[in-house]
């Protein structure tokens, strides 16, 4: 099996194959990290700048640690503004960043479909840390793959999928990843949360009520309600939302007892979820963010075509 | 320059025409329509064979960007891009920099089109001083100054006091208020058509429920007032409805629609294709075919390109970082032809949409054939295959969805006051 993409944009892009590929390099890849040198050759002297217009420290970091242990020389840069109207250029700042020969550019953008912009004017490779509402592929992985350690399996799991749907790059990424590796994907959030036709995205059916989706579920990923992009108007404070969409230990029975709890981070404890439930027995949370570097060194390995240094 | 134009279908609804003639123009003028006429002195003769004579197009909404924005357009490669499409008049929108909320800039435009220009350009005014939505245009001196109508299109006027007023006030000057109907509090941030297309992508959607609620309200006010009023690019299924019942209960109320509403669908912005950005967005299947039936009803009275020439600069970059709208001129008269071919509409309605309606709605006095009028005329070769390219068009902005198309019909000869100012790509 060959991964023949150059870009990894949008989980969309991928087959269930590319997508088995990435996930069973990145399996391999947490030998590395659990090593007491935790380093390997593999992309030496390869460049990686991570350019992140958007602030991020668990991914920036997840994706420069995932860099330097495959041992390429990793580069962060997190340009002051995000707009193009604002100074320099996408373009332009890209094609400056490509004169200096990088290998990857790994891009955190606010403006959905950024990084298919940035892919036509350059000639290495880009990976999506993030683009607006659109997807947040890596995020996807690791959540897959999170899962998959629990169960042993993709198909046939019922994921929950709870909160603002509309604006989540998260839920993108999960509903197109989920879906080719055969799971349900159930969705619930208040209905000026709820994009059109989300249940046209995939494996999707959205509910009524938060009851509804997490009952009998194998997985309840909360995601984070962010003030900033939900505005004045689409929900009336975060309470009356804690109340009806966020996860608590009563709501969280409806779940399969052996059902497993996740969150993108940053967490807004006591509004999505109760603290009891992010530090409970059920909580997957900080293995998503263990399972981040191997997902991540799997996906710059594979951009880069390289083989496997054993 | 006198002309013979010889033996083509010479569609003209004004007189109710459809018939195989000869036309002769004879100083600037239609000196006569019938069967084998001779060549007046002097004369060039023009073999229409297979092909139609129609009074000349009018396309009653572009932006020429001039005065101010000329890097984009200008009125003279606005005209010749107008005149390649067949067009012979043209209406510009007054979101120039100054804006044409004064006598000056009016005459600025008219003066240059007229010395510069290879069409006719009628401008149109602002409704609002400085375009700001706050205090009325002075819309008397406009319409003096040549203004066909008053239009703050790009930004509709908020406050509904205000454009109540405007209506009453401009039906007292005799002249025609265009809407740009769009309830700014529910287009927001959005950049796309709100739907599947947009949940997929991840772009802030524009619902069309924000078209719907203003054009409603401008027919309210327009049936209140007892003012008439024209809606600018209708592309919504819930606005032809409205306009629909308005029409019927006597409302005066007149619309356009672009080329783009009734071909293209928002699955059109795929790829985050900025040459399929504009406002109002793109919409959905069902609104297409609610365009088309508007169009066969009479509903959609007119079809205008909403002509929005934008440079590389605005459009080469992140989608919801790219402007608005896209350039029209040049492939109308084809995308139109198609809904003839198709069967939606007969030559004589396109005539009417392209021609004869909006110099109706405006007052041109145009829009016909008459023996003794304005010999504006546009020879079409239906059958004319040709390739849209970036060298082809005659725009300086090439930010078209059909770039790489072939389009079936064409402007043969484009006559503006009894001369060619076209002749065929």
């Amino acid at each position: 099996m060959e991964f023949r993409h150059k870009h990894i944009i949008a989980l969309r892009d991928l087959s269930k194959e590319d997508i088995e590929l990435l996930l069973a390099t990145a399996e391999s890849m947490r030998e590395v990290n659990s090593r007491d040198i935790k380093k390997v050759p593999t992309l030496r002297g390869k460049t990686i700048i991570n350019l992140f217009y958007e602030s991020s420290t668990r991914t920036r970091t997840s994706f420069e640690i995932a860099g330097k242990r495959l041992s390429a020389d990793t580069v962060n840069i997190a340009p002051s503004n995000s707009s193009a109207t604002k100074g320099e250029t996408l373009a332009d700042t890209a094609l400056n960043l490509l004169a200096m020969k990088p290998d990857i550019i790994v891009m955190r953008h606010a403006v959905s479909g950024s990084h298919y912009f940035l892919a036509n004017k350059v000639n290495c490779s880009i990976i999506n840390a993030g683009d607006g509402a659109h997807e947040h592929p890596s995020q996807g992985l690791l959540d897959m793959l999170t899962i998959k350690d629990r169960f042993g399996r993709l198909d046939g799991l019922k994921v929950a999928i709870v909160g603002d749907i509309t604006h989540s790059r998260v839920a993108r990424s999960n509903i197109q990843g989920l879906t080719k590796m055969g799971s349900s994907i159930y969705l619930a959030g208040p209905p000026t949360m709820m994009p059109p036709g989300v249940e046209k995205l995939g494996n999707v059916t959205v509910c009524n009520t938060m009851k509804e989706a997490i009952q009998d579920a194998d997985v309840v990923m909360m995601l984070r309600i962010q003030q900033e992009r939900q505005g004045k108007t689409l929900m009336p404070n975060t309470r009356e939302y804690s109340r009806y969409f966020g996860l608590n230990p009563e709501n969280l029975k409806l779940a399969k007892p052996e059902a497993m709890v996740m969150h993108p981070g940053p967490i807004n404890r006591g509004v999505e979820m109760s603290s009891y439930v992010v530090d409970g027995d059920q909580s997957h949370i900080l293995k998503q963010v263990e399972n981040g570097v191997a997902v991540r060194m799997s996906m710059l390995y594979h951009v880069c075509g390289g083989e496997l240094a054993e | 320059m006198n002309l013979l134009i010889k033996g083509g279908r010479v569609i003209d609804p004004s007189q109710g025409i459809d018939d195989t003639l000869d036309v002769v123009v004879e100083n600037g003028r239609v000196k006569e329509i019938g069967k084998g006429l001779s060549a007046p002195a002097d004369a060039e003769t023009i073999d229409a064979s297979g092909k139609y004579v129609v009074p000349g197009l009018i396309d009653m909404h572009v932006h020429l960007r001039d005065p101010g924005l000329e890097y984009k357009e200008d009125i003279i490669s606005g005209t010749k891009a107008a005149v390649a499409g067949g067009f012979t008049s043209v209406c510009c929108m007054p979101n120039t920099k100054p804006v044409i909320d004064n006598k000056a800039v009016a005459t600025y435009i008219i003066n240059k089109a007229r010395t510069e220009g290879s069409c006719n350009v009628f401008p149109v005014g602002n409704i609002t001083y400085g375009m700001n939505g706050e205090r009325m245009a002075e819309m008397g001196e406009l319409k003096e100054s040549g203004c066909v109508a008053v239009s703050d299109d790009g930004k509709p006027v908020k406050n509904s006091e205000l454009m109540r007023r405007a209506l009453e006030y401009a039906k007292g000057m005799g002249i025609l208020v265009i809407s740009h109907a769009e309830e700014l509090d529910l287009v927001g941030a959005g950049v796309m058509n709100e739907g599947f297309t947009s949940t997929e992508l991840g772009l802030k959607g524009i619902p069309r429920v924000a078209e719907d609620i203003a054009t409603a309200r401008e027919v309210m006010l327009a049936e209140y007032t007892g003012a008439p009023v024209h809606i600018a690019h209708v592309s919504t299924e819930g606005a032809v409805r409205i306009i629909r019942d308005a029409k019927a209960r006597g409302v005066q109320v007149t619309c356009e629609t672009a080329p783009h509403y009734f071909t293209l669908t928002d699955d059109a912005v795929r790829g985050y294709n900025t040459n399929a950005k504009m406002n109002p967005p793109l919409r959905e299947v069902a609104d297409v075919a609610a365009i088309k039936a508007g169009l066969v009803d009479g509903t959609v009275d007119a079809i205008a390109t909403d002509h929005a020439p934008h440079h590389l600069d605005d459009k080469d970059v992140e989608f919801s970082e790219a402007m608005n709208g896209i350039i029209g001129l040049e492939t109308s008269l084809p995308l139109s032809l198609k809904l003839v071919n198709d069967g939606v509409l007969t030559l004589q309605q396109l005539v009417e949409k392209m021609s004869c309606n909006p110099s109706e709605i405006l007052g041109l006095g145009r829009g016909t054939l008459k023996v003794g009028g304005v010999a504006d005329i546009t020879v079409i070769d239906p059958n004319k295959q040709w390739l849209v390219t970036a060298e082809g068009l005659a725009s300086k902005s090439k930010n078209s969805p059909w770039l790489g198309e072939t389009m079936t019909g064409a402007a043969a000869c484009t006559v503006v006051d009894g001369k060619i100012v076209f002749s065929g790509r």
